[in-house]
């Protein structure tokens, strides 16, 4: 009989995975790996923020990775500074404000740890409604700006001239992202996201011929990696966010290992 | 004129502390193929970005007629490697009603066998009659082309110019398009528009080269190399019979650049 915490986990991980998959591939090409990186370590400051107004601390961190998406959104059409340099500020900035922000409220003992690499085996039947209800929103809004998102993603000014939305389908991608970037936060930690977010896709690549099938086989391939994962930390005790990034990891090597038919 | 689809009114375009764009003035006509040239940084980009809408001017009016739909394409598209996007998928995916089969299409861009292939394996000129092919299937009344021939060789340019004058005789299409060089370009253009920020001349390709405005801009050498090609090609430019304006409107900035390439 399997234990319940290792069921409830397996159904979470797997419910990140779904969502991981598609949102991934969307980051592999547009290149938004630091910009992934950068949302999900403002998460600490979310989790005070849920402290400090004594809300769910997932909402917590939806609100300020939200916050901070509009804000890299705005700062786009600054001319001071290069983006990275950007996101290096508000990446660092934000992951040092969460720290200091939990160091100075004394009342609150958090699992510092389970912030940073995740805790997937203390997912609590709450976690779960979260992941379903908030991913199944993510992915049914990439749905709906699959098509104009993929000619965004191929050329922005192209896609403007053919008259397609394409502030408002920017902004919502990123607002999704930050949704995504939340609810991932409790299987794999802040400091894990985005290689669960990239892993799996960059994986998937070499196998599909189409945006599509490189979203679904990203998801298998996330399913896999958090399975593995959780078995390893399972049977060897190891930490299983980091498990669950070693065995994505793993999948990608064999990928390029084994001859492309 | 009443024929005019696009036209543009004292654009003035101010970014920060710098003059991209002063006083220009740009009529577009039904079937005409009008070139913008000038050197790196003269602008030509910004006012296709103007014409197209992507950009707002700081001070001017654009106006398009009724009814009229823009084909664009650009200088050139970045492919990640990471993104798997075949040729079909990518014209599959314009916004556009009509869809004429995209094998027709590509016949017509003369790129039919590259239907199947990944966008990221397309050599520069695949990808630029791709990119036309792209703008076509929306029956564009205007094409607007920025450095279509770029990264493509001596030969693959000349073929990509007989080709929009092609498109424009079959399909009665006006053409905007930016080039660096206009000696390629002279024997497929109506007018010549010559950006530095303003329009230092304009007129036929013929008037144009023999400007001394063009030539300041462009280095005598590669004015003289013209003038004698505009020779071979036609021994009767008579400026009278160029109904188009171009004065000289020479100022300072026609000088502080040389060098005939463009990036």
């Amino acid at each position: 009989m399997i234990d319940d915490f290792l069921l409830r986990a397996l159904i979470g991980g797997i419910g990140v995975a779904l969502v991981a998959g598609p949102f991934g591939s969307f980051v592999v090409w547009r290149r938004l790996a630091y910009f992934g990186d950068t949302l999900s370590h403002s998460a600490l400051v979310g989790v005070a923020l849920g402290f400090i107004l004594n809300i769910n601390l997932t909402l917590g961190i939806f609100i300020i990775c939200q916050t901070l998406a509009i804000l890299l959104f705005v700062s786009q059409y600054q001319r001071q500074l290069t983006s990275d340099t950007l996101l290096g500020i508000l990446s660092h900035g934000s992951l040092s404000l969460g720290l200091v922000a939990l160091a100075y409220m004394d009342d609150v003992r958090i699992d510092l740890v389970g912030y940073l690499f995740g805790d997937i085996l203390a997912i609590s039947a709450t976690d779960l409604y979260w992941i379903y209800g908030a991913g199944g929103v993510a992915l049914l809004g990439l749905m709906w700006i699959w098509k104009p998102l993929l000619s965004i993603t191929i050329h922005e000014d192209l896609a403007r001239v053919e008259g397609l939305p394409v502030d408002r389908t920017n902004w919502l991608f990123l607002g999704l992202i930050a949704l995504t970037v939340a609810i991932m936060m409790k299987v794999v930690g802040m400091l894990l996201v985005t290689a669960l977010l990239i892993i799996p896709a960059a994986t998937a690549r070499r196998f599909a011929s189409t945006p599509e099938m490189m979203a679904i086989l990203a998801i298998v391939i996330g399913c896999f990696s958090v399975i593995g994962g959780l078995l390893g930390s399972y049977y060897y005790d190891t930490p299983s966010g980091p498990s669950i990034v070693v065995s994505g990891c793993l999948l990608f090597l064999l990928s390029i290992i084994i001859p492309r038919k | 004129m009443n024929t005019a689809l696009l036209n543009l009114n004292a654009i003035n375009l101010v970014l920060g502390e710098r003059t991209l764009l002063e006083n220009i003035n740009l009529q577009l006509n039904t079937a005409e193929i009008v070139t913008i040239v000038g050197p790196n940084g003269a602008g030509k980009t910004s006012l296709l970005r103007v014409a197209l809408g992507l950009q707002k001017p700081t001070s001017g009016t654009v106006q398009l007629a009724d009814n009229i739909t823009i084909g664009y394409v650009p200088q050139k598209i970045h492919i990640d490697p990471t993104f798997p996007m075949t040729v079909r998928r990518f014209l599959a995916l314009a916004n556009t009603a009509h869809k004429k089969p995209f094998e027709e299409l590509l016949a017509e861009v003369g790129a039919e066998h590259i239907i199947d292939a990944p966008l990221h394996t397309l050599s520069g000129g695949e990808l630029q009659r791709l990119l036309m092919a792209r703008a076509l299937i929306r029956n564009p009344n205007i094409l607007v082309l920025d450095e279509p021939v770029q990264g493509v060789d001596v030969h693959g340019q000349s073929e990509l110019y007989s080709l929009i004058s092609r498109v424009r005789t079959e399909r009665n299409c006006a053409v905007l398009m930016v080039s660096h060089d206009l000696h390629l370009v002279m024997s497929s253009t109506d007018r010549v528009l010559c950006l530095n920020q303003h329009i230092c001349c304009s007129g036929t390709p013929e008037v144009v080269v023999n400007h001394p405005a063009y030539a300041q801009l462009f280095g005598k050498h590669a004015a003289s190399h013209l003038a004698l090609y505009v020779h071979e090609k036609s021994h009767e430019h008579n400026h009278a019979l160029t109904e188009h304006d171009h004065s000289h409107q020479h100022n300072q900035f026609c000088e502080h650049s040389g060098g005939k390439k463009s990036d």
